[in-house]
């Protein structure tokens, strides 16, 4: 009688409530359906690719006849000889910096030296994001001559006012010179003397031939930081004098003096970086690679993609690529499920002609193969190039990379080839000497399948959102379930007890039950914290090997684990439930996933696709359930693979092996690879030990559960 | 009354003035009267009431002749489609003045009523609030000849008495330097002079002086004035830092505009507004966004010395073309169809690589005003074959002529000009060269040869033993249609030379990538230029003055001031003798910096931080091309050591050139202009931006009035009370559901 009162006088719960009550009933086939649709929706993200198009009018490629001549191209030619020549009788490249120097003076531009020394890179936990600090004054030995020196031209346009500059870059080794690194430097000499006699130029043209022997990036990202956060207290001063190779250049040649001084132009607003690659003998067209990924997957605008692609496509003839992983160009996996795909859509085509999802089977595997380039290339988050260094100062750049098809000694092709390249740079210069604002028209944000196709935000995100949709919900019936069955197992141990004690109960130990996997969690993310910040200590010994490194590495954690217990007491033996652990975790991933995805999405994309199978699946070794055997096998099986899969140097060691087919365990190799995050100051790193590792050692404390006492207990009566 | 009495020629010329109106007002009532007389009379009205009907008009009418008399700025107003008229007025005292003899006469052209409009009538200026001569005031309907007879008579009599007062004439010379300069460009200074005696002799009619400017100078009481228009940079490593050329011709890109009043400091910045915008309505630029008090500021030393009268603004973004230059030339008496200005045919001066234009102004009561109107252009000269020089072809400089530099020739001098002269300067670094070699500084020598023999050479000496350029004069005078003028140089030989360069190589930067914060730095590098003049004392020390406007949405933290000489830090106080900062207020105010440094004389190179916040602006502050960034103006540095002027021994008061007696300045030069990214907004996206913002404030506002509202015990007593109810009101409610539904399908 009283209970059926009670029960008509319950309020019905809201639509939102319900709907959540329903779907954590349910989430064992929620989390099912969600978790395959966003596979089935990332798999086909190639064919929901979009044309790429320009949205800034004001770019207008290719409108204007191009004035680089043969003219130019012979003009290119003289000086490839003359820095031929150079380079002969040069010593440690200083001649070759003299030689152009000279050639830019020549043509009544602004040049100056701009001399560094290479920079090492530490790891500064508590300056990851701001790198470009200034350490860049290490103190160099007074014997040190090993600098690089950067040569600068800066044309001043004649009518601008020279708020902006356009920033072109040819990298080039001083030290040992390759032919192909000749001629982009003659490319890039004959744009600019072409640009020194334009009259239409609003922007000015700086035109910096990086020294390359410390590698491209560093050159440039030396230039761009002494460029933006110059260090006044007498750094150049005594950057000058200690260097003893400062005069070789001069010569006593006081009228030099002025190369000296570094010299600026305004605000940057696009810089294009490039080189001329290997030549080939095959192949029918001459090819432009594009790369643009920047550091922690930051790409520059899709525009000045755009116009290098239209440019070079439309107007000079080239072929333009992107980076590809080419081993799945031929896997025979991706191709059933490319003609899968194109089946599908034909039908779909056929019901709604609408619907254009047929890509066909070569397109598809092209566009997955790119995409998974560019995916992977943003998930590492180091840049691809020195246009990374651009990058960090909110400059968009783009590096191109030409691969002639032509004989070294075919002067013909030579020219012809530099003709069409002088063209092409010369073309993206108007371009983006056309813009009255910054390039920020089109996307940020966005997947290349191909050159000219792209994946905007909207797109992409939709695999993330269903991967990570289940996770909250899981979460919940997780808590709900453990309370439920507490509940149960209390009314079954003290049904002759009073009503009032068991609310007692339930106050004390029952809804603030998760307090205590939550410790557990905190413990954990304390751990991962303190692993994380362990190399800064381990780089400071001297002469250590990666191996011993590494293995210091994991000595210190697995000891500051058990201390950590130690303290805190072991996690089990608090008596917390696996599925409060669980459900724990899974919102720790949830929130952890949702701050990666925006730092660098990419990241958190390629770690939802091993983690979250991981979580869902987790469940102790030895908790007893309903099931036969086979499925529990399999479940068991499942949990171990992902569990290994989801470690970390398990992880990386199965991608070398896929990629290179060499299975050799080598403990240092995961310590080189950790180095090269943060050297970068790429958030992977942070991610990997602040979101993956603690997931991990989680998962790994709910597969060793050793099962509910309260279960025991329940058995037991 | 006041005004009028300031501008009226003479006590004499006044008196008859207030006769001759009186008189005419009278006879203006008259027909007042008359007519209404007649009106009544049609509408049957009596006398008395006839009389009361025209009394309140004729006060009326009174009034505004009152008005009328002293010269109100808003009969001005009226005249939007004054351009036209001005240009017919311009025309006419073109064609009256070439027609006038030497002796200057004025020739009234006293032909009809309409062409007496147009004479009296050139002004100008969309919102141009000038001040009315005082005869035009009453607009009444034709009693008109016997007005019309009065005016005449009083003209006649008007510039028979303003004839006979004035001795000092209204003046006009024009002139024109050409200059080699050593990156094998060269550099054309067009210069014209207009000068008008004191306004108590001459009254308010010009003859050659532009009507608009001294209506400007009169209305706005303006002392001094100068405002630039520039596209381009100049070049001050290659073009000179020194020399009075390019201290007083160099001028930030954009729009500069500064002037001092004669005022009281109270009715300054109102003063200000109004000139701005008359300025922009003459010079067709948009001049009157120096209006908003955010964008001008009152420097008191820094820029120039003054007594909190002076205000300057500039702005870098304003685009300079032809739509400006043809204003300016219209205040030429011969505009550009006769005379020097001829030879500024647009396309030729517009593919320059710096190009400036400037109107100076200066006025008081012993000087009447004398208006600049300078020009200066630094062009790529075309070689003899048509083709620039490639960088193969060395240094040889192109030799050119006036005729390849401006593709015209010059026909004859502008008539009413007083001198007409072309100058060719040759730089000091040539001049070396030449005394090295031990030859004659003839227009025809070793290295260099003039295509005409000069009229004059003029020797600029520098402590009157060095000399420091030679100036090659020719008199425009002699030349005409049939026998055109056309000045070139021709090398002889391969010349490399360097021009002077300014004490220190001023340049600014900005510091820092983001849209937080960042810093402005100021580098000095040392020409050793104190050496050459003063010879090498160690212990001496260099002033500069810096003056910096900074917008209100670069939030500088004048406190980070901080100062490297020779990468050395150095306290504040050790460097900076005088500082003077007033801080910006959010949209309201600039920034303004004035700094006094003294720099020690065997520092090779300086440079000043300051840290700067950048601050948000409203969405609809933004300007139309917001992401282009902001711009912070030009700073000016200025020397005051060092003055650029110019001795020349051999000067007769006959010389009388404008051009080169004009040039006794501080050397200074301006910096770049920086561009400052600031955060924008989306602009494309509001939508998306509002209904986000609007579903996470409907949940969060549910949820907190959840929260705090909700009773669970009292909704269930509620309930069990109301059961009833609510299943009777469920009830109504699906019947009211039903019918909805019913009325929908």
């Amino acid at each position: 009688m009283e209970s059926s009162v009670k029960q008509e006088t319950q309020p019905k719960p809201r639509l939102i409530v319900r709907l959540g009550v329903f779907l954590a009933s349910h989430h064992i086939l929620f989390s099912v359906i969600c978790c395959s649709a966003g596979i089935i929706v990332l798999l086909l993200l190639p064919s929901l690719a979009k044309n790429t198009y320009l949205s800034e009018n004001a770019l207008i490629p290719g409108s204007a006849t191009p004035l680089f001549s043969t003219e130019d191209a012979i003009e290119a030619n003289r000086f490839m000889k003359g820095i031929e020549a150079a380079d002969g009788d040069s010593i440690g490249g200083i001649d070759m910096a003299k030689f152009i120097a000279q050639q830019i003076e020549e043509l009544g531009a602004e040049v100056c030296y701009h001399k560094f020394l290479p920079h090492s890179k530490h790891f500064h936990p508590l300056k990851f994001f701001t790198t470009m600090s200034n350490d860049m004054a290490i103190e160099p030995n007074g014997t040190d001559t090993n600098f690089g020196i950067n040569t600068v031209g800066i044309i001043r346009a004649p009518r601008g006012d020279g708020k902006e500059a356009v920033v072109l870059v040819t990298p080039y080794n001083s030290q040992r010179v390759h032919s192909n690194e000749l001629l982009s430097l003659a490319l890039g000499f004959s744009v600019f003397s072409l640009l020194s006699r334009a009259a239409w130029l609003s922007k000015d043209i700086v035109w910096l031939s990086a020294d390359s022997q410390f590698g491209e990036y560093a050159a440039v990202s030396a230039w761009l930081n002494q460029y933006h956060n110059p260090v006044f207290p007498s750094h150049s001063v005594i950057f000058d004098t200690k260097i003893h190779g400062a005069d070789h250049i001069y010569d006593g040649n006081a009228e030099k003096a002025e190369f000296e001084a570094f010299k600026r132009a305004g605000t940057m607003a696009a810089a294009l970086i490039f080189k001329v690659g290997e030549t080939r003998r095959y192949g029918d067209r001459d090819s432009v690679t594009m790369y643009a990924e920047a550091s922690n997957g930051q790409m520059p605008n899709l525009d000045l993609l755009n116009v290098v692609h239209y440019l070079a496509v439309h107007r000079q003839g080239f072929r333009v690529n992107i980076a590809a992983f080419s081993s799945l160009l031929s896997s025979a996996w991706l191709r059933v499920i490319a003609e899968f795909f194109h089946t599908l859509g034909t039908v779909l085509r056929k019901i709604n002609p609408d619907w254009k999802l047929d890509i066909a089977v070569h397109d598809y595997v092209d566009g997955t193969a790119n995409l998974a380039s560019s995916i992977y290339n943003q998930a590492i988050g180091v840049p691809t190039g020195s246009h990374g260094a651009f990058r960090d100062y909110q400059v968009d750049a783009v590096s191109l990379e030409f691969t002639p098809t032509f004989n070294v000694r075919n002067e013909n092709a030579k020219s012809l080839f530099l003709l069409r390249g002088g063209r092409l740079v010369e073309g993206v210069v108007r371009s983006v000497n056309n813009l009255l604002e910054k390039f920020h028209q089109s996307f940020f944000l966005y997947f290349l399948t191909a050159p000219s196709k792209f994946i905007s935000v909207g797109v992409y995100m939709i695999p993330f959102a269903l991967l990570l949709a289940p996770l909250p919900i899981v979460a919940a019936a997780l808590a709900d379930g453990s309370e439920t069955m507490k509940k149960l197992a209390e009314k079954s141990i003290g049904d002759s007890k009073t009503n009032g004690s068991t609310d007692f109960l339930q106050s004390k130990g029952g809804s603030w039950k998760w307090l205590q996997a939550a410790k557990v969690l905190l413990v954990i993310q304390l751990w991962a914290v303190l692993v994380s910040l362990l190399p800064y200590y381990i780089t400071q010994i001297p002469d250590a090997t990666p191996i011993q490194s590494s293995v210091i590495w994991a000595m210190l954690s697995i000891v500051i684990l058990i201390a950590l217990y130690v303290m805190s007491g072991s996690p089990y033996s608090a008596g917390v439930e696996w599925k409060l652990l669980k459900a724990t975790m899974i919102t720790s991933i949830s929130i952890g996933l949702g701050l990666m995805s925006i730092i660098n999405f990419a990241t958190a994309q390629l770690g939802a696709l091993i983690m979250i199978p991981m979580c869902l699946f987790s469940r102790p070794l030895k908790a007893r359930s309903g099931m036969n055997f086979l499925p529990r096998a399999v479940l068991l099986a499942s949990n171990i693979t992902l569990a290994v899969v989801g470690f970390p140097p398990a992880a990386l060691l199965i991608m070398k092996g896929l990629s290179k087919g060499s299975w050799t365990v080598d403990i240092g190799e995961f310590w080189v690879w950790m180095e090269f995050l943060w050297e970068w100051s790429s958030a992977t790193y942070l991610y990997l030990f602040l979101v993956h590792l603690p997931c991990w050692l989680l998962c790994i404390h709910v597969l060793l559960h050793p099962c509910s006492q309260l279960e025991l207990k329940m058995k037991q009566e | 009354m006041h005004r009028e009495s300031r501008s009226s020629p003479s006590e004499l010329q006044l008196l008859l003035l207030r006769f001759l109106l009186v008189q005419h007002r009278w006879a203006v009532v008259g027909g007042w009267r008359d007519e209404i007389r007649r009106r009544a009379s049609q509408r049957g009205l009596t006398a008395e009431q006839r009389l009361e009907a025209g009394g309140p008009r004729r006060r009326r009418l009174e009034a505004g002749d009152q008005r009328g008399r002293a010269a109100t700025p808003g009969a001005g107003q009226a005249h939007h489609g004054g351009a036209e008229s001005r240009t017919a007025g311009c025309r006419q005292t073109g064609k009256a003045h070439t027609e006038a003899t030497k002796q200057q006469e004025v020739k009234l052209p006293t032909d009809s009523p309409q062409n007496q409009s147009t004479w009296r009538h050139p002004r100008r200026g969309n919102n141009a609030a000038l001040p009315s001569p005082a005869l035009m005031a009453p607009p009444s309907p034709p009693p008109a000849t016997t007005l019309f007879k009065h005016l005449v008579l009083l003209f006649l009599l008007a510039a028979a008495a303003g004839a006979s007062a004035a001795a000092p004439e209204e003046e006009f010379t024009e002139e024109l330097l050409l200059r080699p300069l050593p990156d094998r460009k060269a550099l054309a200074h067009f210069y014209f002079r207009s000068s008008t005696p004191p306004a108590a002799s001459i009254g308010r009619h010009h003859h050659l002086f532009p009507k608009a400017i001294s209506q400007l100078v009169k209305k706005y009481h303006i002392s001094e004035l100068e405002l630039s228009f520039t596209q381009g940079r100049w070049n001050y490593e290659q073009w000179g830092g020194f020399d009075p050329m390019s201290t007083s011709n160099a001028k930030p890109p954009g729009v500069e505009l500064w002037a001092v009043f004669d005022l009281p400091l109270s009715e300054i910045d109102a003063t200000w507004k109004n000139l701005t915008h008359t300025l922009s309505g003459l010079f067709c630029a948009s001049i009157n966004f120096l209006e908003s008090s955010t964008s001008f500021s009152a420097p008191r030393w820094g820029f120039k010395s003054n007594e909190g009268n002076l205000r300057y603004g500039a702005l870098p973004r304003e685009a300079v073309c032809t739509e400006n230059l043809t204003p300016w030339l219209k205040l030429l008496p011969c505009r550009d169809k006769a005379g020097i200005a001829s030879l500024l045919y647009r396309p030729s001066i517009y593919k320059g690589y710096y190009y400036s234009q400037k109107l100076k102004l200066r006025s008081s009561q012993s000087l009447g005003i004398i208006l600049d109107q300078t020009l200066t252009v630094v062009l790529q000269p075309n070689t003899i074959n048509g083709k620039q020089l490639h960088s193969s072809h060395g240094q040889l400089q192109p030799s050119w002529s006036m005729r390849h530099l401006f593709n015209r020739k010059l026909s004859g001098k502008c008539l009413v000009s007083k001198s007409s002269r072309v100058f060719i300067e040759v730089d000091k670094g040539i001049v070396d060269k030449i005394n090295r070699s031990g030859s004659d500084l003839s227009w025809n020598n070793e290295f260099f040869v003039l295509s005409n023999g000069p009229d004059r050479l003029i020797k600029d000496l520098i402590n009157l033993e060095v000399q420091s350029s030679s100036i090659y004069e020719y008199d425009v005078s002699n030349y005409s249609e049939e026998k055109p003028f056309d000045v070139g140089i021709t090398w002889k030989l391969p010349l490399i030379w360097s021009c002077t360069p300014s004490p220190f190589h001023v340049s600014r930067f900005l510091m820092g990538s983001g849209n937080e914060r960042g810093s402005i730095a100021l580098s000095f590098i040392s020409t050793n230029l104190h050496k050459k003049i003063f010879g090498s004392p160690n212990d001496c020390s260099i002033k500069a003055f810096i003056f910096q406007i900074v917008p209100w949405y670069v939030k500088v933290y004048y406190h980070s001031l901080e100062i490297f000489i020779d990468g050395n830090r150095k306290t504040v106080s050790d460097v900076v003798d005088k500082i003077h900062v007033t801080p910006s207020e959010d949209k309201l105010l600039p920034g303004t910096l004035e700094m006094l440094l003294r720099f020690p004389c065997s520092m090779q190179s300086a440079t000043l931080t300051l840290d700067f916040d950048k601050g948000f602006l409203l969405i609809d502050e933004y300007p139309p091309d917001a992401n282009q960034g902001f711009d912070i103006p030009s700073a000016l540095i200025s020397f005051p050591e060092f003055n650029s002027a110019r001795n020349f021994p051999e000067t007769d008061p006959l010389l009388g050139s404008p051009l080169l007696e004009n040039f006794q300045v501080v050397v200074k030069s301006y910096t770049e202009v920086l561009l400052v990214p600031l955060t924008t907004p989306d602009f494309s996206m509001p939508y998306n931006v509002i209904t986000f913002t609007c579903t996470i404030l409907a949940l969060y506002f549910g949820s907190l009035l959840n929260a705090l509202r909700r009773r669970i015990g009292e909704e269930e007593r509620e309930l069990k009370k109301t059961v009833v109810i609510v299943k009777k009101r469920s009830l109504l409610a699906s019947i009211c559901y039903r019918k909805f539904v019913d009325e929908l399908f």
